[in-house]
């Protein structure tokens, strides 16, 4: 009773001394509440609700911003158990237990990632029932079987990544681990479907395929079964690939900074470095997926291609230029970086070749970045004859951009082999042999790749797109393949006159770590924005058409600022995501000190993290 | 200032000078608008940056001057420049702000989209007309005819009349115009001119006459075999 008295007392003092406070917040949400009346407003007693709004935000923007947020969570969280699993497989064939700790590591992110990833998903519904009640009904009634097997995917998603994560220190000898990479693989397998079944109904509005006869489940596979399709689904499970590699190396690189000991600093060293190898390693794929998407696009539709590529929306590939350039020169100076600081010495005999590739990276990117159609006053545009410049216009079409992507894909290779091959010697007695021919290829393929560059400009479009482009994408791919396993035999029998040191490098590689990260969220920010624009004033292209008061498609600048926001708010979720993850091993290494400080120590508790090495 | 500093700006004056001043005297080719030298610039100076910080060495040579003026530390008699420099940053702020705000009788810098996407009924449309001789050489004379006068005999866009626009009439014979294209683009641009240019083909500066009214269109499916064959290009088809 007392305990009673005293809560009412508590209370009716809080009331009195906060009362203004409380009246104040009720009318404010009163306010805020208000726009809800517009939510009804939109509907009419003639015939079933087909939009509704809300007031300041508007409904468009809102459902952008979430279903930005909601693809991005996504794709890190589809991403990253591609290469946690791999990492795993590492560890298991190889008997490392550093890439089962890193594999752990990113599997401790992913668990973390995904209830939240969920949550926008269900928001991101929410959203779309509410406010574009036709569309979700007439994609509904195409789409309901593969509605039905997703919500299956997510529970055999969803306890698959529970038995994964929780089961890891429950399975890690003998046929426990077997059954561990067993539920990697499924965690895989499930991820890889739960991405394309919704691809298939976003590509639809796209590039739709309606039929009126047949079963329900003849006519959504005939919906899913669309042009771009697949094209989507290759280009955003590398993508994905990219997101989660880059997303963990700037996590590791935070962590970098951040770090105490010079045993973190070497974990999270070496971690930002499989990160970025992991985000180059996909960046090396992406053009040809975004080559082939495009394609695709152009051919199923002429309209929509022009509208990208050479219509309204040509501009915004000037500003992806610059983004994927960003990324090539980040991961590259990552690269660079790495081997002049974790390789003691090995500086003066790399500067001059790294200062050549920098060069051609560099005159590449020019290339990529130079418009079609130049932004002139009048005066230059008199003085050029035209919006397109007499001699740098050639550098504004397909042609060029194709031959310095695939430039830039060989010159980030071989930035890489030469911090694999840094601090070795060769032994082997083939090896000269072996670097000739390494050197002979690289030197033909490029000099094939820009012939054919160069030729496409005087053959019919189709024979560039169709053999010129795609013969410019084998030599890369054969060139991959071949200097790769010539250059793991050269180094099998190698001798390492260099120990390579982590930990070592300065707080820019852990900077230039967090920049790729932000350069490849605002990549994918912006190429939803191209897809979403494709359509233009279509909800399902040449199908439904977009009747509400948002049927049009922003201006680049105005889009932009949803962009950034979109970046900037998902760096702050994951960085709270992240924040969230940790603190249960900061609280435990705390634990640890404590524990080292007693002389005698105390019992462990089960499940506890490992010791910290100290520095 | 050690030699690792002056070295870029050698670098970045020697870029600026070559995209101003020997760039544009090459013949075939003409001045460079300042939006693409600013891009030039940047990417020149972003791998200044990257080379000269590569190892802590060149970064201290490249970085070590600049932190040494701005902070103060033993720079002599360099310390009147550095209070110049603390007064001329807000001055070039300024400078730029009234530059960016002040009225001005040219027009802004624009960015015209020079080819917008067709209208849907104009898509995946195939030239009617079989591509014979006859066709191409009919439609070569309707091109001298009603074309050639802007676009030039010689397909490069002098035609007699070209002076007298801004922007000047297009080029055939450029591999980046009408290759790109297919043919249902040309009947469509053709057929409905300047005038016919949807919305997000403004400011719709165009000259090109509204053709429907005066040719059918069989002869502007003529005309555009007599383009391309006349300019060497082929459109783009998907077979």
């Amino acid at each position: 009773m007392h305990g009673e008295d005293g809560l009412k007392e508590r209370t009716s003092y809080g009331a009195g001394r906060h009362g203004a406070w409380l009246v104040s917040l009720l009318v404010a949400t009163g306010c805020m509440v208000l726009p809800a009346i517009g939510l009804a407003a939109e509907s009419t007693a003639a015939g079933p609700t087909e939009y509704r709004d809300i007031p300041y935000i508007g409904s468009r923007n809102l459902i952008w911003i979430v279903a930005q947020l909601h693809l991005l969570l996504a794709g890190f969280v589809l991403g990253v158990p591609i290469f946690a699993w791999l990492c795993e497989i590492i560890a298991w064939k190889s008997g490392e237990q550093r890439y089962d700790k890193l594999a752990k590591e990113f599997t401790k992110l992913l668990t973390s990632s995904y209830a939240t990833t969920a949550l926008f998903g269900g928001i991101l519904l929410f959203l779309l029932i509410v406010f574009y009640p036709k569309l979700m009904n007439y994609l509904t009634d195409i789409f309901f079987p593969s509605f039905l097997l997703y919500c299956l995917l997510f529970l055999f998603e969803t306890a698959t990544l529970y038995l994964y994560w929780y089961g890891w220190d429950a399975m890690q000898e003998g046929g426990k681990k077997t059954l561990h990479i067993f539920l990697g693989f499924l965690l895989n397998f499930f991820a890889i479907f739960i991405m394309i079944v919704p691809n298939a109904w976003a590509t639809f509005q796209s590039s739709p395929v309606v039929i009126s006869e047949g079963t329900a489940i003849e006519r959504a596979w005939a919906a899913t079964w669309n042009p771009t399709w697949w094209p989507i689904n290759i280009h955003r499970l590398i993508a994905n690939v990219v997101l989660g590699g880059y997303i963990c190396g700037a996590y590791a690189g935070v962590r970098y900074l951040a770090a105490k000991t010079a045993a973190d600093r070497e974990h999270y060293d070496w971690m930002g470095y499989v990160g970025n190898f992991i985000g180059v390693f996909g960046l090396l794929a992406l053009p040809f997926a975004g080559y082939w998407l495009m394609r695709e696009i152009y051919q199923y539709n002429q309209q929509m291609g022009i509208t990208l590529m050479g219509g309204f929306l040509s501009w915004l590939f000037i500003i992806q230029a610059m983004l994927i350039g960003v990324l090539f020169l980040g991961s590259n100076y990552y690269f660079w970086l790495g081997i002049t600081y974790r390789i003691p010495g090995s500086e003066s005999q790399y500067r001059k070749p790294i200062l050549w590739m920098l060069i051609s990276l560099l005159l590449c990117l020019a290339v990529w970045m130079t418009p079609h159609s130049l932004v002139a006053s009048i005066e230059e545009a008199q003085k050029m004859g035209g919006a397109h410049h007499p001699l740098l216009g050639v550098l504004g079409v397909m042609s060029a951009k194709m031959t310095v992507s695939n430039l830039m894909i060989l010159i980030t290779f071989m930035s890489f082999v030469m911090y694999w091959r840094a601090g070795k010697q060769d032994t082997a007695p083939w090896a000269r042999l072996a670097k000739a021919v390494m050197g002979a290829i690289l030197a033909l393929a490029s000099i094939a790749v820009i012939i054919l560059g160069v030729w496409g400009y005087f053959v019919p479009a189709i024979v560039r797109i169709n053999y010129f482009s795609t013969s410019q994408v084998a030599i890369v791919i054969f060139v991959i393949l071949t200097i790769t396993p010539l250059t793991a035999l050269l180094l099998k029998s190698a001798k390492t006159t260099t120990e390579m040191v982590w930990g070592r490098m300065p707080p820019r590689a852990g900077y230039a770590l967090v920049l790729n990260a932000v350069m490849v969220i605002l990549l994918m920010a912006l190429m939803g924005y191209a897809r979403s624009s494709s359509r233009v004033h279509w909800h399902v292209y040449g199908v439904m058409r977009d009747t509400s008061p948002y049927a049009y498609s922003p201006a680049l600048g105005s889009a932009s600022l949803i962009m950034v926001f979109c970046t900037f708010f998902f760096c702050l979720l994951v960085a709270f995501i992240f924040w969230v993850a940790t603190m249960g091993d900061k609280a435990k290494g705390a634990q640890g000190a404590v524990k080292r400080d007693l002389p005698h120590g105390i019992p462990a508790m089960a499940g506890g993290a490992p010791e910290r090495r100290e520095a | 200032m050690g030699r690792a500093l002056i070295r870029p700006i050698v670098i970045m004056g020697a870029m600026y000078a070559f995209l101003k001043f020997v760039l544009p005297n090459i013949p075939g080719s003409a001045e460079i608008p300042a939006s693409l030298i600013i891009l030039y610039l940047l990417l020149t100076l972003s791998g200044i940056i990257i080379f000269e910080t590569l190892s802590a060495e060149s970064k201290d040579a490249f970085w070590g001057p600049m932190q040494r003026f701005l902070t103060g530390e033993n720079i002599g008699g360099l310390q009147p420049l550095r209070y110049g420099i603390l007064v001329l940053f807000p001055v070039l702020v300024g400078w730029q702000t009234y530059n960016a705000t002040a009225p001005s009788d040219s027009p802004p810098a624009e960015n015209r989209v020079i080819h917008p996407a067709p209208p849907g009924e104009y898509t995946g449309l195939a030239n009617p007309v079989p591509k014979t001789p006859e066709n191409i050489m009919q439609g070569k004379g309707f091109y001298a005819a009603f074309c050639s006068p802007c676009h030039g005999a010689n397909f490069d866009g002098k035609g007699p009349a070209a002076r007298g626009y801004n922007p000047p009439p297009a080029n055939f014979a450029d591999p980046t115009t009408i290759a790109m294209l297919q043919e249902s683009y040309l009947f469509w641009r053709i057929k409905k001119g300047g005038v016919g240019l949807p919305i997000e083909g403004m400011p719709w500066k165009s000259a090109m006459p509204r053709w429907e009214l005066e040719l059918p269109d069989e002869w502007i499916w003529k005309i555009i075999m007599g383009e391309y064959d006349g300019a060497h290009q082929t459109p783009r088809t998907w077979e």
